[in-house]
């Protein structure tokens, strides 16, 4: 990659960014609702690459996790009166919990079992949240009346103003990006990509594969419940017909078709899985349709996805003493 | 006692069913190591065609009801083995040589696909099989009730699996199946030709899923664009309890599960009764991942 080629990227995601930030002033309530969709998505999305991208763990019940982190926030929100955005941790912690203590059994099977295994582990989260668990998650109606975020006092309404809740989305967002791309570039990013290449030449290096892979489930797990609690505070009703099965199809088809693995790849997937249906309301029902048989051919023609992570590269000019001594 | 009898007959019949669908998953794993998660969908699409070769050509009119389901259950085997050939060649034949993931993805991609073809075809809501068409005795056995019609699907299923495990063991072509299940380059090298014992797995295990819709059909009465999703993720459980890539496995996990599945309804709760086979499954997997009937092989590097 030359230097030029790097500041164009460089330049077009400034470019996108500037777009993003400035889109609401330009779009009514309905259209600022989608990107709002549009972030939620791509945020689940990013947690899920963690898991998917990264660590390359077939994981197709991401909406479990998305669900314990909505349902924590509504629960204490709506029985204790507790702030929206207080419970943001909490949410990510009860949501990192499970996935420690389900994933721990499971970690070690391969690829498409940990596959089948995870749409088992969601359908059951779904079962028992339609079943009323423990009589704290309201069956079938779900929970209502969870309040708006509040920001230094100042209530986010993500229903009446959505463009509100779009900034708060977005500072999330640009949090999420840093945290992610300093954990890619990180000493632990690249042994979880070294291990989802070749797990036994990772094994073999040193690298405590099942470790790392069970620590990679609980980041993405944290994560995807902060944005549960996120969801729940934009809505403010929840029901286990926002968690099925369907959802957790939706981020991992984000992931895959985007690019697994790459942060822009991912955001771009979140944009034309939820983004571009909007544009062809009158194709509604055929929309299924063509996301499947654009899986097929995605699959055949480009399966790395439409923005693959580059390659790392190191320059052999740049590299001096001190690093090939490492 | 009469509970926990018709809880038995109750969940071997649906057991059958799973049974059927499960071959389709343990064939094609056997032979490719894929799961063809597009399989569940080809069931449902068995479950369409019968209704639609019933209404249309009034079969059980001409031949009798018997010989009209008889030769219903053929068409629409033979029609759903033809798309489960095409669903290979269009989906998983350009795939043979990429990671498994890729595979994996595109079987969803073709799931999506089949489940909302027969949703534009059809429409969303559910639709009803014709009624009346089977017979509705109870038969007494020592004085516990049985309806005929279980016994009906639990013989066809039980015929169907062991014309096939015959055909498996016994001929040459179930041979050929055989040897390419256990190597492939092998089984090249002994002049098989692999592509088509491919494409023969690719018609028959559809072809017993769709005789397995028609079953469902017949049975239940009622069919749904959806019901192919979790029909095939349970006899997708059925097919690891009972070792994937194993026929007899198939079999046995199918009726296994069909029971547990039932008996759990019945004496744990109705509301967790999907839940259940997901229990088993995940169970399955960290106790046992080969299944009951499954050998142990050393993981390959």
């Amino acid at each position: 990659m030359s230097v030029s080629g790097n500041n164009i990227r460089i330049g077009l995601y400034a470019a996108v960014a500037v777009c993003w930030v400035a889109a609401p002033f330009f779009l009514d309530n309905y259209q600022t609702d989608v990107l709002n969709n549009i972030a939620i998505y791509a945020l689940l999305g990013l947690s899920l690459n963690i898991i998917l991208g990264y660590g390359g763990m077939f994981h197709m019940g991401h909406a479990a996790f998305f669900a314990i982190g909505a349902y924590t926030t509504a629960i204490m929100n709506t029985s204790w009166g507790i702030p929206v955005l207080w419970l943001l941790p909490l949410s990510g912690i009860t949501a990192g919990v499970f996935a420690l203590v389900v994933a721990r059994p499971i970690i070690h099977l391969r690829g498409d079992y940990l596959l089948i295994v995870t749409i088992g582990m969601v359908e059951i989260v779904r079962i028992a949240l339609v079943n009323n668990i423990f009589g704290i998650t309201g069956g079938p109606n779900g929970i209502f009346g969870i309040a708006s975020p509040q920001v230094f006092g100042y209530p986010i309404n993500g229903i009446v103003h959505p463009a509100h809740y779009f900034y708060l989305l977005t500072v999330f967002i640009a949090f999420t990006i840093a945290v992610f791309y300093l954990l890619e570039h990180s000493r632990y990013g690249r042994a979880l990509k070294y291990l989802c290449s070749d797990s036994v030449a990772a094994e073999g290096s040193g690298i405590d594969t099942s470790g790392y892979k069970l620590s990679a489930f609980v980041i993405g797990a944290f994560w995807a419940g902060m944005v549960g609690n996120l969801y729940a505070g934009k809505i403010t009703f929840i029901s286990p017909e926002s968690f099925s099965f369907w959802e957790s199809v939706v981020m991992f088809m984000i992931v895959i078709l985007g690019g697994a693995g790459s942060i822009p790849g991912v955001l771009l997937g979140a944009i034309l899985i939820i983004g571009l249906p909007e544009f062809f309301q009158e194709l509604q029902q055929y929309r299924l349709l063509i996301f499947g048989i654009a899986l097929v051919a995605m699959m055949i023609f480009r399966p790395q996805g439409v923005l693959p992570p580059k390659p790392h590269t190191y320059p052999v000019d740049k590299i001096d003493e001190k690093e090939v001594a490492l | 006692m009469e509970q926990f009898f018709t809880q038995l007959t109750n969940g071997l019949a649906v057991g059958g069913i799973y049974a059927l669908i499960a071959l389709g998953y343990t064939m094609v794993y056997g032979v490719l190591k894929l799961i063809n998660f597009a399989h569940g969908d080809l069931f449902t699409i068995g479950a369409y065609l019968g209704l639609t070769l019933l209404a249309s050509l009034g079969l059980t009119g001409n031949v009798g009801t018997a010989g009209g389901i008889f030769f219903l259950v053929l068409m629409v085997m033979g029609l759903v083995g033809v798309i489960g050939i095409l669903l290979d060649r269009a989906a998983y034949k350009p795939l043979r040589t990429s990671p498994r993931l890729s595979a994996v993805v595109s079987a969803l991609g073709a799931s999506i696909v089949f489940s909302n073809t027969i949703m534009l075809v059809y429409g969303p809501s559910p639709r009803v099989y014709p009624q009346g068409l089977l017979p509705t005795h109870v038969f007494y056995v020592f004085g516990l009730p049985v309806p005929i019609m279980r016994i009906i699907i639990l013989a066809t299923s039980l015929v169907l699996m062991i014309g096939l495990y015959l055909f498996i063991q016994k001929t040459r072509t179930g041979t050929a199946i055989r040897a390419a299940a256990i190597d492939q380059g092998a089984a090249r090298l002994m002049g098989i030709n692999v592509d088509r014992v491919i494409m023969l797995v690719f018609f028959i295990g559809p072809a017993l899923g769709g005789a397995a819709g028609v079953m469902v059909g017949l049975h239940y009465g009622q069919i749904n664009f959806t019901m192919g999703w979790i029909y095939g993720l349970k006899a997708f459980t059925a097919a690891i309890l009972g070792g994937i890539g194993n026929i007899p496995g198939a079999m046995v996990g199918g009726l296994l599960l069909g029971v547990i599945e039932s008996m759990g309804a019945a004496y744990i709760s109705n509301a967790w009764k999907d839940a259940i086979a997901f229990f088993v499954l995940i169970l399955i997997l960290i106790i046992r991942p080969t299944g009951l009937l499954g050998e142990r092989v050393a993981e390959k590097i």
